[in-house]
């Protein structure tokens, strides 16, 4: 019988053979949270359970409010550190390592055909690998953290056919931003996402992850691309832990194909104060205060090759403030090696430590009333990185760099 | 239960319903004081026991921040209805026991400021005017933890200490 990938991982870890529609429960083979949403989740946790179910399983990175940026957060990160070590959870990973999204499959935590939950909304992101990955709420995380399972409706899926040779200076980020203003914000809610098709095939695993990062925005349960060679030699380098490859079958009856041709779009821009409030950079015309490089969307080094390209040897503009800040460690010191850092600190940017930003608004380099931030993440939600009177526009990394020699959006030549 | 209307539009994000910078909390009484100040500072203020919210499409979307249903939860409002929710959003909201009315349309029928009444055990939410509209029914697997007040209450009755 014919299934998406959803239901043959879903089917796989619950034993049993299930359909969209069907409640399961699925072990769980990776559960993730981190500094904001940890301590929440712990505070359920010890209402219902003194030993979590394995210590294998879990993985903790910080990376909200790294480093500590008030007395709360130092001692959010306090009860987090104790929990660890009370339970001798293995994998943690304190200030020094990154964003919990680009962490998980650059340290192996990753594998396709695996269940993997995390307490934050961009847990979408590991479908790249082919893993079918959502992001849950702290007391659910309690459940998991205490059984090592979870309850599931099994989903309906969107399979996206990503057809088109990309022009020169547009990027996943475009396509995925011209997607989510196809079907709206709210356009794939409760049903899984699939990216597939020959523009799909020539991304590679980076780009990829840009595409399944963004999926909650169109309100997927997770945004999943089958593997296949680029897919696997990713994770063999990174992983030592076995998994199964699932496949999608097209015909299979819970599966919508949708068809996207992407030939002939321009750089997209996410206007204030929705994902799905979306243009072509043709049609926005707007001054900027500040440049954020980075974020779990578009933080790694692929990302940060393409705006130091753009930025080499150029100054940015008078008033404007660029943070540029790597998704983690290893993309830290790969930007270093590759002379990229000098390039920014040379163009006047600031680069931070690896960490989420002011993607969430609650940590560094939040904007005031009035001011206008174009970001490379994910959201631009009224209030998302400060001000509620402040906005938020949202691009790709060559859009960000471009715009910030410029002091206004501008597109790459 | 009966309550008066606070009402809002369609995809009513996370970030409006408590903005990241307050997530360092847990607790409610500090979650609530932020509930919706990108909309109205005073919100928290004006809002009493038993209100309701009665939101558009796509209510909470965005982030899985439970602290979201926590501040609503804080300010003592009964229930959420909607024209639909965001999954994310839905799931934690049930999993800490408050109520979340999925009912199409139910947003042109119902202003700010109404007092309406939701008929939980008969599935209906009866208008200022006395008109009834149906909601969704839940799922029962659902139902069951809104029934034992959440998941953490629930989970302690299937495993007994």
């Amino acid at each position: 019988m014919s299934k998406t990938i959803s239901e043959k991982i879903l089917s796989n870890a619950s034993d049993k053979n299930v359909r969209s529609g069907d409640i399961v429960i699925a072990n769980i083979d990776v559960a993730m949270m981190h500094d904001l949403t940890g301590p929440l989740a712990l505070e359920s946790f010890n209402k219902i359970s003194k030993k979590v179910w394995d210590l294998d399983k879990i993985v903790i990175p910080f990376d909200h409010q790294t480093p500590a940026d008030s007395l709360e957060a130092a001692n959010n990160h306090i009860i987090m550190r104790e929990f660890i070590k009370e339970q001798g959870i293995k994998n943690f990973y304190d200030i020094n390592q990154g964003i919990c999204h680009q962490i998980l499959p650059e340290l192996g935590h990753v594998v396709p055909g695996e269940v993997i939950v995390g307490t934050d909304s961009h847990t979408c992101a590991h479908g790249a690998l082919g893993a079918f990955s959502t992001g849950i709420g702290s007391t659910d995380m309690a459940m998991v953290l205490s059984t090592g399972k979870l309850w599931f409706k099994v989903p309906e899926t969107i399979h996206f056919n990503i057809s088109g040779k990309l022009k020169e200076n547009v990027y996943s980020k475009d396509v995925i931003l011209y997607i989510i203003s196809k079907v709206g914000a709210d356009g794939a809610n409760y049903k899984a996402c699939e990216f597939g098709g020959e523009t799909v095939s020539y991304m590679g695993i980076s780009e990829r992850m840009v595409l399944s990062n963004m999926a909650i925005e169109m309100g997927g349960k997770t945004g999943l691309i089958e593997p296949d060679r680029k897919t696997l030699n990713y994770v063999k380098n990174r992983s030592t832990k076995q998994f199964k490859v699932f496949k999608t079958d097209l015909d299979a009856d819970s599966l919508e194909q949708i068809q996207i041709d992407v030939s002939n779009i321009e750089p997209q821009i996410a206007c204030p104060h929705h994902v799905d409030n979306v243009k072509p950079i043709s049609e926005v015309d707007t001054e900027i205060d500040q440049v954020f490089l980075g974020s779990c969307t578009n933080g790694r080094i692929e990302d940060l090759r393409i705006a130091a390209k753009i930025l080499k040897g150029n100054k940015i503009a008078n008033g404007v403030r660029m943070l540029v800040i790597p998704a983690s460690k290893e993309v830290y010191s790969n930007a270093l090696d590759e002379g990229l850092i000098k390039i920014f600190v040379g163009a006047g940017a600031l680069v931070c430590n690896p960490c989420c930003g002011p993607c969430l608004g609650g940590h560094i380099g939040l904007i005031g009333p009035r001011e206008v931030s174009l970001s490379t993440s994910n959201r631009n939600f009224k209030g998302r990185q400060g001000s509620p009177d402040g906005e938020v526009y949202l691009s790709s990394p060559a859009v960000a760099a471009t715009s910030a020699i410029h002091g206004r959006i501008s597109a790459p030549q | 239960m009966k309550g008066k209307v606070w009402k809002f539009g369609d995809d009513i994000d996370t970030d409006i319903i408590i903005p990241g910078r307050y997530l360092i909390h847990t607790d409610p009484k500090i979650l609530s004081k932020h509930c919706m100040e990108g909309l109205d500072s005073k919100f928290y203020e004006k809002v009493n026991k038993g209100d309701i919210i009665v939101g558009g499409k796509n209510f909470g979307c965005g982030s899985s921040r439970e602290h979201a249903p926590i501040a609503i939860k804080g300010l003592g409002i009964s229930a959420i209805l909607a024209e639909s929710f965001a999954r994310i959003f839905y799931r934690n909201s049930t999993n800490i026991g408050i109520s979340l009315l999925e009912s199409p349309g139910i947003s042109k029928v119902i202003s700010q400021g109404d007092e309406i009444e939701i008929d939980m055990k008969n599935g209906f939410i009866i208008t200022e005017k006395g008109n009834k509209y149906k909601f969704k029914e839940l799922p029962s697997f659902m139902l069951n933890i809104l029934e034992k007040g959440g998941l953490i209450q629930y989970l302690k009755e299937q495993t007994p200490e």
